[in-house]
């Protein structure tokens, strides 16, 4: 019995985790690229819940059938925030890059709440309350639909990388932006495109929520602090890192909380994110 | 003459690599020693274990009798051994005369001492009409004088001094040289890395030479400029 | 004669700013008004605080709210157990948060930028989780300060905002003084020389942790007395208000907006940004909107962006602008 509930305790963490792997890998891939920590990241996940939101509360039309035009506004979204804010700080001191994208997500929090307003929201579709029992193990649909649709996309995010020209080049920035442009590698376009990218990320875990987890103008102050401890357990700027420390922490989070109670689950996350730091700075399964 | 600085089969590795095997030598007191070799050859590697930036893997320093492997690079400065940088590095948001109050502040935090003996320092080295500059308004060989007005005024008994002609005129050089020949004359001895042969050899009491991470010749100036394995290894560049 | 002028004129513009600090709440009586003023006196005295290591020192810290709440708990948990004065329950207070500032820092102090700032704020967040969850302090319901007797010798007034002005003032006097201090003595160019170049500064001697980590005693200590003054004024404290990371950020951010490592920067970066928090909240505030939250988002990006040496700096941009004509003539 004991057993059974550690394993379903187990699992849930997991299908957390993805979500947040999910999340990082848009925050690490921007700080990879542009080593800019990005404080508005949660603020994508937001909007990319408010597309689902709106898509399915004005035509009826699911969040998994919208995706694709959620993931295009974020990425724009992305590219614009690039243009008109991000560019011209890239050689500003560490403080104004905090503070720009600080103001950002103040900024995104403000206008979701002036145009959606404060309330919480939620998404009835046909699967949100649907359930699947396996082995003896209790799972929410969506939690199973978001957990296979983190995977696919944070997939899709590491084939990218390490299987496209473009990817390469992104990496190749990544690594060393002044080599990367003698080579023909335009930085600022690179940098627009890790934005673009690391935006729609957040925008597609937000579609994943959006049928169980409610929507309103903080909701990303939830997964803000979360994903920096996964980007850097991950080892800033690595995806596939991002991806084991998301599952890490999911789990650590759910199984901790399941032990010391879930008051302290965002304290033993945070311990955990401090330890890994302090030992390994270089993060679980970054280079050294 | 009595030995300063004693390096003993010092070996630096960074992961698989070796930049540094197996490397002795001995830098008496007051002397100008000479550190040369192509590209590549562990110089600066050298350097910067002797000036605590890095951990040797293998092997010891001792300065003054006094074992200091592994030491900080602050605790070698409290020791005597001061150094500059290759790509200078001043303190941006502080002048001239600033910059080098930092490096006097080491034997005397008193902000008054420390002026007058930066003032020194840097009517020493030429700069005196610069003190109320930032460091960023002065030209590259100014900027190389500053930081060795700076390490000057931690009152060094070794100076580090890396690379400090590369990218000087002719005549700028020529005033390095000066200027390190008169740091001589206050009983400093330096250790200076160079890429170059031609800046160094005039100067220098004493001659190592570095290639693949090991000591492949030293002696004489006029000895190094003869050793065949030293052409070879400046030839074969 | 002429190098002493931009000096006597300094003396003589900071007598006559605190000349009008000393006036202005006989002339604005209204209770709200007294306490914005309150308010800014506040922020500027943490951002001064905080000013010493993340400005001059130049290690950000996001996480500062720690050293606040610590001081705002120990004074208050003092007073309430052991009925001492919150006079020397701040002083307490400064201590205690001195003592935990240099234990998290000795770890911390490795870490480099970014890294630092948000290990600062995960061991923020941490003690807020702590104390929220920690029944002797009072957990998430908060402490309350006992109803004492009313008067300085409890740093109680029940029926007058203005003897917390004069604290919050002298405060923020002794503070500057600290700075002031610490500027001309060797510390303050360590502290730069650190914020530079480290590599450089430890050459010439200086040993960065035990540097930091008197930056980080210094500065958390003086954060420590505006968390105790803050408990006093409020004479309520609980994790949301003493210990949120969004407090820590604003102490950051009036010291960003006035002016990162000047002495009076924050001083004006609290000025203007408490300001603009009030007005937007008192027009915008009441429709739940979030207006206000957009203006403040919108002033926030614009320094950022625009002009990252805060007022400070633009001041002396302009200074310069208007110096050159002359110089030249």
């Amino acid at each position: 019995m004991t057993g059974e509930i550690l394993l379903q305790t187990l699992l849930s963490g997991v299908l957390i985790g993805l979500i947040y792997a999910l999340v990082a890998v848009g925050l690490t891939m921007i700080f990879g690229v542009m080593d800019i920590v990005n404080f508005a990241h949660g603020e994508f996940l937001m909007f990319g819940m408010y597309s689902s939101f709106w898509l399915f509360s004005l035509f009826a039309l699911d969040p998994l059938i919208t995706l694709p035009l959620t993931v295009l506004m974020l990425f724009a979204l992305g590219l614009v925030v690039y243009q008109l804010v991000i560019k011209r700080i890239i050689n500003a001191p560490p403080l104004s890059q905090i503070f720009a994208t600080f103001g950002m997500m103040i900024l995104f929090r403000g206008l979701a709440q002036f145009f959606w307003k404060p309330d919480f929201r939620t998404i009835e579709n046909s699967y949100s309350s649907g359930k699947v029992v396996f082995a003896g193990l209790h799972f929410g649909l969506p939690q199973i639909i978001a957990g296979v649709g983190a995977i696919l996309a944070t997939g899709a995010v590491w084939w990218f990388i390490n299987r496209t020209r473009l990817g390469a080049a992104l990496e190749a920035t990544a690594q060393d932006k002044d080599a990367a442009q003698l080579m023909g590698i335009p930085s600022q376009r690179m940098f627009a495109l890790a934005w673009g990218i690391g935006a729609a990320c957040a925008g597609v875990a937000g579609v994943l929520l959006s049928s169980f987890f409610p929507i309103f103008p903080e909701v990303g102050a939830n997964f803000i602090l979360i994903a920096f401890v996964v980007v850097a357990l991950g080892g800033f700027g690595s995806v596939s890192g991002a991806f084991w420390a998301g599952i890490i922490v999911g789990v650590v989070e759910v199984v901790g909380g399941f032990l010391l109670g879930p008051e302290y689950k965002m304290a033993i996350v945070l311990s955990l994110f401090l330890l890994v730091l302090l030992v390994r700075p270089q993060g679980l399964m970054g280079r050294a | 003459m009595s030995r300063l600085l004693v390096v003993e089969n010092l070996g630096k590795r960074f992961g698989g690599l070796a930049a540094n095997e197996a490397i002795s030598f001995e830098l008496q007191a007051g002397q100008i020693v000479g550190l040369i070799g192509p590209n590549g050859a562990g110089k600066t590697t050298l350097f910067n274990c002797i000036a605590g930036f890095y951990q040797p893997s293998e092997g010891t320093i001792h300065f003054l009798g006094k074992d200091i492997t592994g030491h900080a690079s602050a605790q070698m400065a409290h020791l005597g051994i001061a150094r500059t940088f290759q790509i200078v590095r001043s303190f941006g948001s502080l002048t001239v005369l600033e910059n080098v109050m930092v490096g006097a502040m080491l034997r005397n935090k008193g902000v008054g001492a420390a002026r007058e003996r930066a003032l020194a320092a840097l009517e020493f080295c030429g700069l005196a009409g610069r003190i109320a500059m930032t460091a960023s308004n002065l030209t590259v060989a100014e900027q190389r004088r500053l930081e060795l007005a700076r390490a000057l005024a931690t009152e060094p008994k070794l100076l580090l001094l890396d690379e400090i002609m590369a990218g000087l005129t002719p005549s700028e050089v020529h005033e390095a040289v000066h200027l390190i020949k008169e740091i001589q004359l206050r009983g400093i001895a330096c250790l200076i890395v160079e890429h170059v042969m031609e800046g160094i050899m005039p100067i220098a009491d004493h001659m190592i030479v570095l290639d693949y991470g090991r000591k492949i010749a030293e002696g004489t100036p006029a000895e190094i400029s003869r050793n065949p394995a030293v052409l070879a290894a400046y030839l074969g560049e | 004669m002429t190098a002493h002028r931009p000096n006597t004129r300094r003396n003589a513009t900071l007598a006559l700013a605190l000349a009008v600090a000393c006036i202005l709440p006989l002339v604005v009586t209204s209770p709200s008004h007294q306490n914005f003023l309150i308010l800014i006196l506040m922020f500027a005295q943490v951002g001064v605080a905080w000013n010493i290591l993340g400005g001059y020192a130049g290690q950000v810290s996001l996480g500062h709210v720690a050293f606040f709440g610590i001081g705002a708990y120990t004074s208050t948990m003092l007073f309430i157990h052991a009925g001492i004065s919150p006079w020397l329950g701040m002083l307490a207070g400064g201590l205690v948060s001195s003592c935990f500032a240099v234990a998290i820092g000795w770890p911390c102090f490795r870490l480099k930028g970014h890294y630092f700032s948000m290990a600062t704020i995960a061991v923020a967040e941490i003690l807020q989780v702590l104390f929220t969850n920690w029944e002797s302090v009072g957990g998430a319901v908060g402490l309350n300060v006992p109803l004492a007797e009313q008067g300085w010798a409890n740093m109680v007034f029940n029926t007058s905002k203005l003897p917390y002005y004069y604290i919050a003032l002298g405060l923020l006097i002794v503070t500057l003084l600290a700075n002031w201090a610490i500027e001309r003595s060797f510390l303050g160019y360590y502290f730069r020389a650190i914020k530079d170049e480290p590599d450089a500064a430890s050459s010439l001697g200086i040993s960065l942790t035990r540097y930091k980590l008197v930056a980080i005693a210094i500065s958390s200590f003086f954060t420590a007395l505006g968390g105790s003054f803050y408990a006093q004024k409020e004479l309520y404290i609980d994790p949301g208000s003493v210990l949120s990371t969004s407090l820590s950020i604003k102490m950051a951010l009036v010291t960003i907006l006035g002016g990162v490592g000047s002495l009076f920067g924050p001083v004006l970066g609290s000025t203007l940004l408490t300001s603009i928090e009030e007005v937007t909240r008192q027009a915008f505030g009441g429709s739940g909107m979030g207006t206000d939250l957009i203006l403040y988002a919108a002033i926030i990006i614009v320094v950022a962006v625009y002009y990252p040496t805060g007022i400070v700096g633009w001041l002396r941009q302009i200074r310069r602008r208007y110096a050159k004509p002359e110089a030249r003539g």
